[in-house]
């Protein structure tokens, strides 16, 4: 009984208590409560201020890393830009190219070229270019199963020796013709180069020496080189032959340098109109019997248009060697030109058709005609604008026959 | 041969030790006469993870910075951007109206070749051009022969250029800072 009275008595003071702190708490918050709408817009101005405070902290703050980040950002980029790394200033870049040829004369795989370019700058107006290449995978002293080769194609120094103006020394491409300086893949049509720069020409053609090159006004430009030269042998069926006389910069006989010039026209777009000219004083490098030493001319003039889809490309080259010794084969001239149409199916797909003609025997003294033509037909197709696959048909006629098909692929980077 | 190999030798070493080589127009000088003197100050664009993916598509990489400063008067943008050619970075100015193309201009040519794109008789083709819904421009660009990766930096760069004008406004803030 005492113990349900203790229990009682309890309870109350727990309800007491409780009713207690609630009418405390109301009456507290009686006391905060606005009395009046007054009081309400005061209390709401306030509060707005302080969100406009807020604000304006926040976008102060925004800011602030803002103009941080950015002092962070070109001070590592002035510091790039004032101190480079050696990385920084080294270039690597490269092309190549496989090749399947279904020809008459062979049916051959062949992995044509691999190719990689390293450029350094030493400073704003000190650079240096070369190109490393390795030609039909590689070379074995008994030539098998390489019997490719491994040719430094360019290596040279070049000088800023005015704005528009450079200068360079060392082993450089001569610069004639369409594709002897730019032959990357990608660029060109066919799955091989043409035949008549490069029986020509003689595409690809290097040599050693020093040179210029510069803008003369808008669209105009120049090149000037003073280099060794080439070296024809003076018997046999390759006597006098342009291909055959490249020394490719090895141990090169330097006994008379070429002189070459190259004027330029790139004054609309898509459109380049040059011409070069080279003289040699000796194409034989003074090996040849007294009196048939053979001072040597190159002429060579092209023009390239390309405006949307339609492309077109046209070439035409001659030396003319004097001498009682290239006058007796036969190859005292010895010239060729090409035309080639192109179109574009789409950004990425295009299509040719190409008519070489070209004779190393073209002189006099040809006891037989030895021109060769030929048709080429084919396209690109480009999955990237640096990758390439290639097809096309040739069908000579003349003094070769020579037919089939290629197919190709290559890249550049 | 060997006396004309001197004379050239001799002139690499007596040519000025620094040339401006292909510095055509100081980028501050180019906003300024776009904006005849009257320059507004700098906006920022925040690049988001999605037009950073965008931008790899129109360029083939993405941007270094996470934002580009651009300078804007109504509907005409300015946009100092760069791209490389070949080797070394390309400076190009860009004012872009009312979503198209109004002048392309190349400030700072730092490559050893192809340097002809600076030319107006190349850059004009830009004039009026627009973005394509799939993102390239409406209309073809004949480039220079022999500057086959100069042309296409600055075709890239005209893409980017557009796009990003789609894009300012979205998330961008006014900077404090002063043209660069």
């Amino acid at each position: 009984m005492k113990q349900k009275q203790s229990k009682g008595k309890t309870l109350v003071k727990i309800i007491g208590g409780v009713g207690l702190t609630l009418a405390a708490a109301l009456s507290v918050q009686a006391a905060a409560a606005p009395k009046t709408m007054e009081e309400m817009w005061k209390i709401i101005q306030t509060q707005q201020k302080e969100l406009e405070q807020l604000k304006a902290q926040q976008k102060n703050t925004e800011q602030r890393v803002e103009v941080t980040s950015e002092a962070v950002e070109q001070q590592a980029a002035q510091q790039t830009a004032s101190s480079p790394s050696w990385a920084d200033k080294t270039r690597l870049g490269g092309y190549g190219e496989l090749h399947y040829n279904n020809l008459d004369s062979k049916n051959e795989m062949d992995f044509h070229r691999f190719v990689m370019f390293f450029g350094h700058e030493f400073s704003d107006r000190v650079r240096f270019f070369s190109e490393l290449e390795v030609e039909h995978t590689g070379v074995e002293a008994d030539g098998d199963p390489l019997a490719g080769e491994v040719e430094l194609e360019q290596a040279f120094v070049e000088f800023d020796i005015a704005q528009q103006h450079t200068a360079r020394a060392g082993l450089f491409l001569v610069p004639a013709g369409i594709i002897n300086e730019t032959h990357e893949p990608t660029t060109f049509y066919g799955v091989e180069r043409n035949p008549v720069e490069a029986n020509i020409i003689p595409t690809t053609w290097w040599e050693a020496g020093v040179g210029a090159a510069g803008e003369l006004a808008p669209g105009w430009s120049y090149d000037l080189s003073l280099t060794s030269g080439l070296e024809t042998s003076t018997t046999g069926s390759n006597a006098y032959k342009i291909r055959d006389g490249r020394q490719k910069v090895s141990n090169a006989k330097a006994n008379d340098g070429a002189l070459t010039g190259r004027i330029k026209w790139t004054g609309l777009p898509g459109v380049e109109l040059a011409a070069t000219a080279q003289y040699q004083s000796d194409l034989t490098q003074g090996t040849g019997a007294a009196g048939t030493s053979s001072s040597a001319t190159l002429f060579e003039t092209h023009a390239v248009l390309s405006r949307g889809p339609v492309g077109m490309r046209a070439l035409y080259a001659r030396w003319d060697l004097s001498g009682t010794g290239p006058a007796a084969t036969g190859r005292d001239k010895q010239n060729g030109w090409y035309v080639e149409p192109s179109y574009k199916l789409a950004s990425n797909v295009g299509v040719f058709a190409r008519y070489n003609q070209w004779d190393n025997n073209a002189g006099s003294g040809s006891t037989s005609d030895a021109k060769i033509k030929q048709v080429d037909v084919g396209m690109n197709y480009w999955p990237h604008e640096d990758v390439v696959l290639k097809f096309d048909v040739q069908k000579q006629s003349g003094a070769a026959n020579d037919d089939g098909f290629n197919l190709g692929v290559g890249y550049q980077f | 041969m060997s006396r004309w190999f001197c004379v050239l030798l001799m002139w690499m070493l007596v040519a000025p030790a620094v040339w401006a080589r292909g510095v055509y127009q100081d980028p501050e000088d180019f906003i300024s006469e776009v904006f005849s003197s009257k320059a507004p100050p700098p906006s920022l664009l925040h690049i988001s993870e999605g037009e950073q993916k965008q931008i790899r598509e129109i360029l083939g990489h993405t941007l270094g910075a996470g934002r580009v400063r651009y300078w804007q008067h109504e509907d005409r943008t300015v946009w100092i951007l760069e791209e490389i050619g070949k080797e070394r970075p390309i400076t190009v100015g860009l004012v872009v109206d009312r979503g198209r193309l109004e002048l392309i201009k190349v400030l700072i040519f730092r490559e050893s070749r192809g340097s002809e794109v600076r030319y107006p008789f190349f850059t004009d083709q830009f004039r009026g051009a627009s973005l394509s819904e799939d993102g390239q421009l409406d209309r073809n660009i004949d480039g220079v022969s022999g500057a086959t990766l100069s042309t296409r930096a600055l075709t890239r760069l005209a893409r980017l250029a557009l796009y990003l004008h789609q894009q300012r406004g979205q998330a961008d803030v006014t900077g404090q800072t002063s043209p660069r």
